[in-house]
């Protein structure tokens, strides 16, 4: 009894506090910064905070903003972002950012205060079931209810933040627990018995993939977010296998980035406003070569009709992406850098040639479809189009280390079209779960981390509202971030569906009493801009590339404008319009199906 | 809409750490993304390592099956996932207390009954029998069925416990 009580009992003289053996797990782990707001649940780790120096706290205005801070953090990063809030409100106000986290596979960790456990399910006050709340909208969650688990579980939670298809992981920590002492043990003594996702794919898989690519006449590479979760390495090994293979590649929105937008076999985001020639070469290519990417609903547009003729590889390292939506003939469970390495050396060792002539055949149509320019669009001399504010805004800011946040909606997709990223982490929007409000608090998480680059969250009137008060944050900090708003004065997206389904019967999509930007700017202690002709706008955008501080930049661009092409919901790939007038568009009106899609 | 499948009716066995939420984990995951449970029964099965099997049945198509036991895999706390139905021959059980209240001829006929079914009698009273009965699904809905007429007033299912024949242990 006493021997097996030894090998785990602790060394009574190095006894920690709970909240001692928090951040010194956090310091093992690598973190240098937490987002948080405190609160009677967390303050004894708020007062252990206090008496250190390895860890910096950055103090956000709303508990949604420190997790979309914590995933801006992480995605242009590739670390974990950490987040520390109180129980109950708290815990709840994290929600949103925890589901986006969870959609987007972004590695976050949320601490969450709790009432001590004697009070737990006793309606305490600021008590919420934090454990029962976040389970559907984490990778995975914990309630430490014995300090002498608290190591463990924070090292375990990294591991699987981390490890895997990345995702939210939150630790709920009632407050007697922070108070109690126990011991401490280091990353490296933690093992998982059950969790060990695969990393490294099947041979016999790679062996067939490399087949069917080889015999490819009308091939195309669709990447996804996974290329990015996997690092640097992945994007450089798929960049690699495009390029050699000759094949042409498109990205989802998670994936801009990966291959770099210059590389001339890239042919733009696909999906409902992805380019033209992406969907079209969907459609009618004979081999799909799916890496890091999950046939989204926004990506494959009415499943039955989706690539038809095509025999389908999918590398994804979560087994229940594969075959969830579209059935595939070759699926590889593993990293992308992995696979890519596995992909290469098999194409090496059998000396792989595509098939040339066919390859240039397809390529013809390719540039056939690429000709017909689907991101066009006419700038007069009056009204700023939303599109020529984002051209310039890439024609300025592309020669400096550029960081690109969004809101979600039209101004996003527009983003998504024409902002050209050449390199993976510089671009991070809110893509599975379409958050408003993402943007602003990513961009402040992005600029912590690279306090030297340009972080642009290009945004709505309307998104930019829903986590305004973040504004004050980035003027504590210091951190110059810039938001360039696309003011349209309406949800443009939401007004756009209603214009597409519901007989232009605009209904709450126009925001009425509006604030005056520059106004509300200053009031936080930013720089206000405003600009509302095309001829200003270069000066503009200099200026706030310029100034060194937190700036708002309130473009008044065409109220009317809508983003095309557009694949409506329920329609395939080649329905798409390409056009407001949709005379130039082989597409046909929405279905009846379409109509109850998202 | 994708091509219509059959709907195929699956048993799932799965070995997980017998640990808080685990049971809420699995419920909310078939809630959660609208996969059917039509039994579910689950107890630690290995107290020193602190293991619970879960034996659940549900129905789907065969991509939604598949999606259910990727989806049960993924969880952390899981340690294994096996569809006794695709994974060869196996046997299937469930318990079953059944309460008939009942006088006279109907009576004697539960019990006769209750005998061709090789069900044991584990409570009498002079106007009751509580019968238990184990056998595979069929087998005890059919008992249930005849019973209905006879007074059957109560019925308690332990729902299905699965393992497979021969040598092989999950």
């Amino acid at each position: 009894m006493s021997s097996v009580a030894d090998a785990t009992s602790p060394d009574l003289r190095a006894e920690l506090t709970g909240s001692e053996i928090v951040l010194k797990a956090l310091v093992d782990q690598g973190v240098e910064l937490i987002f948080g707001y405190p609160g009677g649940a967390v303050l004894p780790i708020y007062d252990a905070l206090f008496q250190q120096n390895a860890l910096r706290h950055i103090l956000v205005r709303q508990e949604g903003g420190a997790v979309h801070a914590a995933e801006g953090y992480a995605r242009s990063t590739g670390k974990v972002g950490v987040v520390l809030v109180t129980s109950g409100p708290g815990a709840t106000n994290a929600v949103t950012g925890l589901t986006d986290a969870l959609m987007d596979s972004i590695p976050v960790i949320c601490l969450t205060g709790q009432v001590p456990t004697h009070l737990i399910g006793n309606d305490a006050f600021q008590e919420a079931d934090t454990t029962g709340i976040t389970r559907p909208c984490t990778k995975h969650n914990y309630l430490v209810k014995d300090v002498r688990q608290l190591a463990r579980v924070m090292h375990e939670a990294f591991h699987v933040a981390t490890s895997g298809r990345p995702g939210p992981v939150v630790i709920d920590l009632p407050k007697d627990v922070l108070f109690a002492k126990g011991p401490y043990v280091g990353p490296e003594a933690v093992k998982h018995r059950s969790y060990n996702p695969r990393r490294v794919p099947e041979q016999a898989r790679i062996a067939e993939a490399v087949d069917l690519l080889m015999k490819a006449k009308r091939p195309i590479v669709y990447g996804g977010g996974g290329i990015i979760n996997s690092g640097p390495d992945a994007s450089r090994l798929v960049t690699e296998f495009v390029r050699r293979s000759g094949f042409p590649c498109t990205l989802t929105l998670m994936g801009l980035g990966a291959v770099p937008a210059a590389d001339p076999h890239f042919l733009g985001m696909l999906g409902m406003h992805g380019s033209y020639e992406a969907n079209m070469a969907m459609h009618d290519c004979d081999v799909m070569f799916a890496v890091g990417s999950r046939f989204d609903d926004r990506v494959t547009g009415r499943l039955n009709a989706f690539s038809p003729n095509s025999r389908k590889i999918h590398v994804d390292i979560d087994p229940s992406s594969i075959n969830k939506n579209v059935r595939v003939e070759v699926p590889i469970v593993g990293d992308v850098a992995e696979t890519m390495k596995a992909i290469l050396a098999e194409w090496d060792r059998r000396r792989a040639e595509p098939d040339r002539k066919s390859l240039a055949t397809w390529w013809e149509q390719i540039e056939s479809w690429r000709a017909r320019k689907c991101f066009a669009f006419a700038q007069g001399a009056d009204v700023i189009k939303p599109q020529y504010a984002v051209q310039r805004l890439y024609e300025l800011t592309k020669d400096r280390e550029t960081f690109i946040t969004t809101e979600v909606g039209q101004h996003q997709m527009w983003a998504a079209q024409l902002y050209r990223f050449e390199r993976p982490n510089r671009w991070m929007t809110s893509g599975g779960l379409g958050t408003m409000g993402y943007g602003l608090p990513a961009a402040m998480g992005v600029q912590l981390a690279h306090p030297d680059a340009l972080v642009v969250d290009v945004a709505g009137e309307a998104s930019t509202l829903m986590n305004i008060q973040e504004l004050s944050t980035i003027v504590q900090y210091r951190l110059p971030v810039k938001v360039f708003i696309l003011n349209n004065r309406y949800m443009g997206m939401v007004r756009q569906w209603q214009e597409l389904l519901h007989g232009n019967r605009y209904s709450e999509s126009y925001m009425d009493a509006l604030p005056d930007f520059v106004k509300l700017a200053e009031a936080f202690g930013c720089v206000g801009l405003r600009c509302a002709r095309p001829g200003d706008l270069d000066g503009v955008i200099r200026e706030m590339m310029a100034n060194g501080r937190p700036t708002v930049v309130d473009v008044a661009v065409d109220e009317k404008e809508n983003c095309f092409p557009m694949i409506p919901s329920g329609a395939a790939h080649n329905e798409m319009i390409l056009g407001p007038s949709g005379k130039d568009s082989p597409g046909k009106p929405v279905s009846e199906e379409g109509m109850v899609l998202v | 809409m994708p091509p219509q499948q059959p709907i195929e009716r699956h048993t799932i066995s799965v070995i997980a750490d017998n640990e808080p939420g685990v049971l809420a984990r699995i419920v909310g995951l078939f809630s959660g993304r609208g996969y059917n449970i039509e039994s579910l029964t689950v107890a630690e099965t290995d107290a020193s390592e602190h293991l619970s099997r879960f034996t659940i049945v549900t129905s789907g198509t065969p991509m939604v099956i598949e999606q259910i036991k990727s989806q049960l895999d993924r969880l952390v706390p899981v340690h294994r996932v096996r569809d006794m139905t695709l994974g060869g021959p196996h046997v299937e059980r469930e318990l079953a207390l059944l309460k008939v209240v009942a006088t006279g001829e109907k009576r004697v006929e539960s019990l006769r009954l209750a005998d061709v079914f090789r069900a044991k009698v584990i409570d009498s009273t002079i106007q009751s029998f509580v019968f238990e009965i184990t056998g595979a699904t069929d087998k005890v809905n059919a008992f249930i069925d005849i019973l209905r007429p006879l007074g059957l007033v109560e019925v308690s299912r332990t729902g299905v416990a699965a393992i497979a024949r021969g040598t092989e242990a999950m």
